[in-house]
């Protein structure tokens, strides 16, 4: 917890500079902090597989994604110039912000063993997941194994989008 | 009010989230810049993420590895692991979606010449 603070506070202040920046490869190299501090964060949490993933997929891979699309971009596009800001979104946006704060009273306590998401299933798995699976990390076990079928799926949705990626590139160059 | 704000104060995660989730969604509806715009939906995506691994947290628990010798001491001791799986997945999909619109984008930008919205409604004309 303590530790925590300085780098959410340090979280915010990446997303920050990712998004005010000018200069949009700037941008990009801002925005790999901000997704390692968020892998950072996660480790401090317990939640070391989020981690890794972040810090490979979303640090590394979604930065290489970015940088390959402005790469083509001549130098005076990729300069943002100044936009008017509008009203509507700049008032309804702190009065969402306000709702959404003021039902956080209603989330269980930060890191409350007893909270309903941490009692009613997970005790199962992390109690009965070695016997049953012989795997001791817990979140491989749920992904290869309790829930396998998923994980394929979600290899159908990334050949789908490898798919797209491909035609939308093949048909600019055709 | 004296309670709301106590109550905040013991989930920085929660406010950090707002911030993160209200600004990429201004930055997603607001910004001409296509570029820009893909910035704020990867941070609203990753911050959405990031609320629900702050579920997963336990006071004193470690990460979701149960060894030999630490198997008597329950559920208690160990991260709660269904956010973290379901998570995982979730980053791989938005990285996958993220790779598609930039895909698009490029492929805008070969066309028209341009990143900016209102330069490509332009040329669109």
């Amino acid at each position: 917890m303590i530790l925590e603070l300085p780098l959410l506070v340090f979280l915010v202040m990446t997303a920050a500079g990712a998004i005010l920046a000018k200069d949009l490869i700037s941008a990009v190299f801002i925005l790999g902090t901000y997704s390692f501090t968020l892998a950072l964060v996660w480790a401090l949490l317990g939640a070391v597989d989020v981690a890794f993933v972040e810090a490979v997929v979303g640090a590394g891979l979604a930065t290489v994604f970015f940088l390959l699309t402005l790469s083509t971009a001549s130098e005076k596009d990729t300069q943002i110039r100044r936009s008017a800001i509008p009203w509507t979104a700049l008032i309804g946006l702190p009065i969402v912000a306000i709702l959404l704060l003021y039902g956080a009273a209603d989330l269980p306590a930060f890191g409350d063993p007893g909270s309903p998401a941490s009692t009613h299933i997970s005790p199962i798995y992390l109690e009965g997941s070695v016997a049953q699976t012989k795997t001791p990390n817990v979140v491989t076990a749920i992904l290869m194994d309790y829930r396998s079928l998923d994980t394929l799926i979600e290899t159908v949705v990334i050949f789908t989008a490898g798919i797209a990626c491909a035609l939308i590139y093949g048909k600019g160059s055709a | 009010m004296a309670e709301l704000l106590q109550a905040l104060l013991q989930r920085p995660n929660f406010v950090a989230f707002v911030i993160l989730f209200l600004w990429g969604i201004y930055i997603m509806a607001a910004h001409p810049n296509y570029v820009k715009k893909l910035i704020g939906l990867y941070i609203v995506q990753t911050s959405v993420v990031f609320f629900l691994v702050a579920f997963s947290a336990k006071d004193g628990a470690t990460v979701p590895i149960v060894s030999a010798e630490m198997a008597s001491l329950g559920a208690r001791a160990y991260a709660n692991p269904l956010p973290h799986v379901l998570t995982v997945t979730a980053i791989v999909v938005q990285v996958a979606t993220l790779g598609v619109s930039l895909a698009l984008v490029s492929a805008i930008y070969r066309k028209y010449g341009s990143l900016d919205e209102d330069e490509v409604l332009k040329r669109v004309e």
